[in-house]
């Protein structure tokens, strides 16, 4: 038994296109998890996986020896994942947006609350058309923070904030760390969160071969191929 | 399952089986068409113009033959993500839908010297033309994704939604065409059918089946081969590896 | 899990009420698309009589279908489908909901205008009640299988034509036996027959919808 979430052997297809292989990861409570890497190098993939968005070409990834890998059930009740989009509706304010998702998700806490955090509280009753792309995607981060999940997944979190909203960021990441959270992060910017607390993942570090890419997809040897 | 069929080992089977299969068809549409076309007699009511049922019957069942293996080959391609019935129902599509047209084709020839017309909206006919119609939204799927496996996936899904409506489309069709045509009920050679008739439409329909055999084992051959090449040339581009 | 069905019925209910162009333009669609054929086949009134109940149920039929690819579009592009995937809210159940708001959204109204039809297409009085009763029975089939065909749609680029290549050879059970069926009335016939297959396909496709239509987005969204 184990409370560390541990990825084995994933690899990754997406498209006939070998994106990474044999990664493997470990994510005790309370630490992140920062993905690197180029574009493509299938930091959004990965993060897709983990919530079941995209199936793994092949690996598990262990919760208490469970298997979670597209568990529809352990994911929903326990990952928040905020991709490059913010998932709000731009015809609706920005309170009922966050309503929505809370009732969806099933939190029940106070949101005005939450949105003040992010400093969006004035806010809550304009549509969400009307924001700047900054405010929309600190909106997103207060959806984010009506989410009971345990685990962040955040796909370029970033995206859309200035530097102060990117301080903002980070101290809503260092609290959810503080409270025994955990965050797989796939970002370029440098958050300063706490090194004991940070662990990178390079991405480049698992390029998955041509070769053993085509073994996968067809079971067969590269060289024989040729002679067909 | 995997192991089993996996895309290498049908290459080396098929290339095995082809040979056999498109001899086996050639003498089967050879004794096939000696038998429709000279042994069998005339019919005493249509006289020659009968014997194109020996290509439309075969067509019409071979058009409904090859929706059946479609629906079979993406369940299994659905439920165990298996590479092989996944190119297999692709393969066979435009087969079946070149079927269907034929059967068509032949059944509205058929009806110009039987019903005076080249269209009627007869209850098999009609049928017949929804499933063409059915064929084409599957084949335009698996144009229309880019990305194989994601097509693989929603061409399983159209498939067998498909497969269940065909019936309830032929119900229904056979619902209406009853209720707006009640006369008009041909049988094609009636119950009087002579033995000659008969052996050459098993025979017809015995060379079709191998004629559709060894095609779908040429284009699953083909179509393997072509996304070899997509994937090789995708890792080029990748430039990794 | 009702109240979740409710809230999302709601949501899309109340978007496409902000939205406002959408409704508008699919019942304007469905007057005009009845208008052009007396154009075409002549103003005999009793040519309008025999085809007004064909006429004004096709125009339905393609009317319903022009706001289906609305229906997962807007989520998709947003990223709202991801979220409704990772809920806790099945998301047959998701769907179900977004196929019930489509139906309150582009149906209901057309069957609100099709009696005005009928007036213009000189359809007998008889006739009135039956056109109400079938397009109250039949139209949810559409927006059901309809739904299907926008979920297996929704993430490609010309999926539009795809859509209605897929979903119409599937709407015609649905004109079959809603058509025959108000005809019967009409004309003096036996009519339940006809019902109870009408109500049969609805309910068949409102069970199969939801599961075809989740796992469609499951496949599309990889």
């Amino acid at each position: 038994m184990s409370d560390i979430l541990r990825g084995y052997d994933l690899a990754c297809i997406r498209g006939e296109k070998p994106v990474f292989s044999n990664l493997e990861f470990e994510l005790p409570p309370g630490q992140a998890l920062i993905l690197s890497g180029t574009n493509g190098s299938g930091k959004s993939s990965l993060l897709k996986i983990i919530a079941g968005l995209l199936p793994a070409q092949r690996g598990r990834i262990s919760f208490f020896d469970e298997n979670i890998l597209g568990d529809q059930d352990w994911i929903s009740h326990n990952i928040c994942y905020l991709a490059h989009k913010n998932s709000l509706k731009a015809e609706m304010t920005v309170a009922e947006n966050l309503a929505f998702w809370a009732a969806l998700d099933q939190y029940d806490g106070d949101i005005r609350e939450k949105a003040v955090k992010v400093g969006i509280d004035h806010c809550l009753d304009l549509p969400v058309c009307y924001l700047s792309s900054g405010q929309a995607r600190r909106a997103a981060l207060a959806r984010v923070l009506c989410h009971p999940g345990e685990f962040w997944l955040l796909d370029e979190p970033t995206v859309g904030l200035d530097s102060k909203g990117v301080r903002l960021l980070a101290d809503l990441m260092a609290d959810h760390l503080d409270k025994g959270g955990r965050i797989l992060a796939a970002t370029h910017i440098e958050l300063g969160l706490d090194p004991a607390k940070t662990t990178t993942l390079n991405m480049l570090d698992y390029t998955f071969s041509a070769h053993e890419a085509f073994h996968e997809l067809f079971q067969e040897p590269w060289e024989e191929d040729f002679q067909c | 399952m995997h192991k089993f069929a996996n895309p290498a080992r049908f290459m080396r089977l098929s290339n095995i089986l082809l040979p056999w299969t498109t001899g086996l068809t050639i003498v089967l549409f050879g004794f096939g068409l000696y038998y429709s076309l000279i042994l069998a007699p005339q019919d005493y009511q249509m006289g020659n113009t009968y014997r194109i049922m020996f290509i439309h019957v075969p067509a019409s069942y071979m058009a409904l033959f090859g929706y059946g293996v479609i629906a079979v080959a993406s369940a299994v391609g659905f439920i165990w993500n298996h590479p092989l019935a996944n190119q297999a129902a692709r393969a066979t599509a435009p087969l079946g839908a070149t079927f269907t047209a034929l059967a068509l084709i032949t059944g509205s020839l058929w009806g110009k010297p039987m019903w005076g017309t080249y269209w009627i909206w007869d209850a098999r006919l009609t049928s017949m033309l929804i499933l063409f119609f059915i064929y084409l939204g599957y084949i335009a799927v698996w144009q229309t994704i880019e990305d194989q496996a994601k097509a693989a996936k929603i061409a399983a899904i159209v498939a067998m939604i498909g497969i269940i409506n065909v019936v309830i489309i032929k119900f229904s069709v056979d619902w209406w065409n009853t209720l707006h045509q009640p006369a008009t009920l041909i049988r094609a050679g009636g119950p009087t059918i002579h033995g000659d008739m008969l052996a050459a439409l098993l025979l017809m329909i015995a060379a079709f089946n191998m004629f559709f055999v060894t095609l779908l084992m040429w284009r699953i051959q083909s179509l393997i081969l072509k996304r070899r090449i997509r994937t090789l040339r995708l890792q080029l581009g990748g430039g990794r590896g | 899990m009702l109240k979740l069905g409710f809230l999302i019925i709601v949501r899309d209910l109340r978007l496409s009420m902000r939205h406002g162009s959408s409704t508008t333009m699919v019942v304007s669609f469905f007057i005009i698309v009845v208008t052009m054929f007396p154009f075409a086949v002549g103003p005999e009134q009793e040519i309008l009589r025999k085809i007004s109940l064909g006429v004004i149920w096709v125009a339905a039929l393609l009317s319903s279908m022009l706001s289906l690819d609305s229906m997962f579009q807007s989520d998709y592009e947003d990223g709202s489908l991801d979220q409704f995937v990772l809920s806790p809210a099945p998301l047959e159940l998701v769907v179900l909901a977004k196929f019930i708001a489509h139906w309150l959204s582009s149906s209901l109204p057309l069957i609100l205008v099709a009696p005005l039809l009928g007036i213009l297409m000189n359809l007998p009085e008889r006739g009135y009640v039956p056109l109400i009763v079938t397009m109250v029975l039949g139209t949810p089939a559409l927006s059901f299988i309809g739904g299907i065909g926008a979920s297996l749609t929704v993430t490609l680029r010309r999926g539009g034509v795809l859509l209605s290549l897929l979903i119409l050879p599937l709407y015609i059970p649905v004109l079959i036996f809603a058509v025959l069926a108000a005809n019967a009335v009409i004309d003096g016939d036996p009519v339940m027959d006809h019902v109870l297959l009408l109500s049969g396909f609805t309910l068949f496709s409102a069970a199969i919808a939801p599961w075809a239509a989740a796992a469609a987005i499951r496949a599309g969204l990889e």
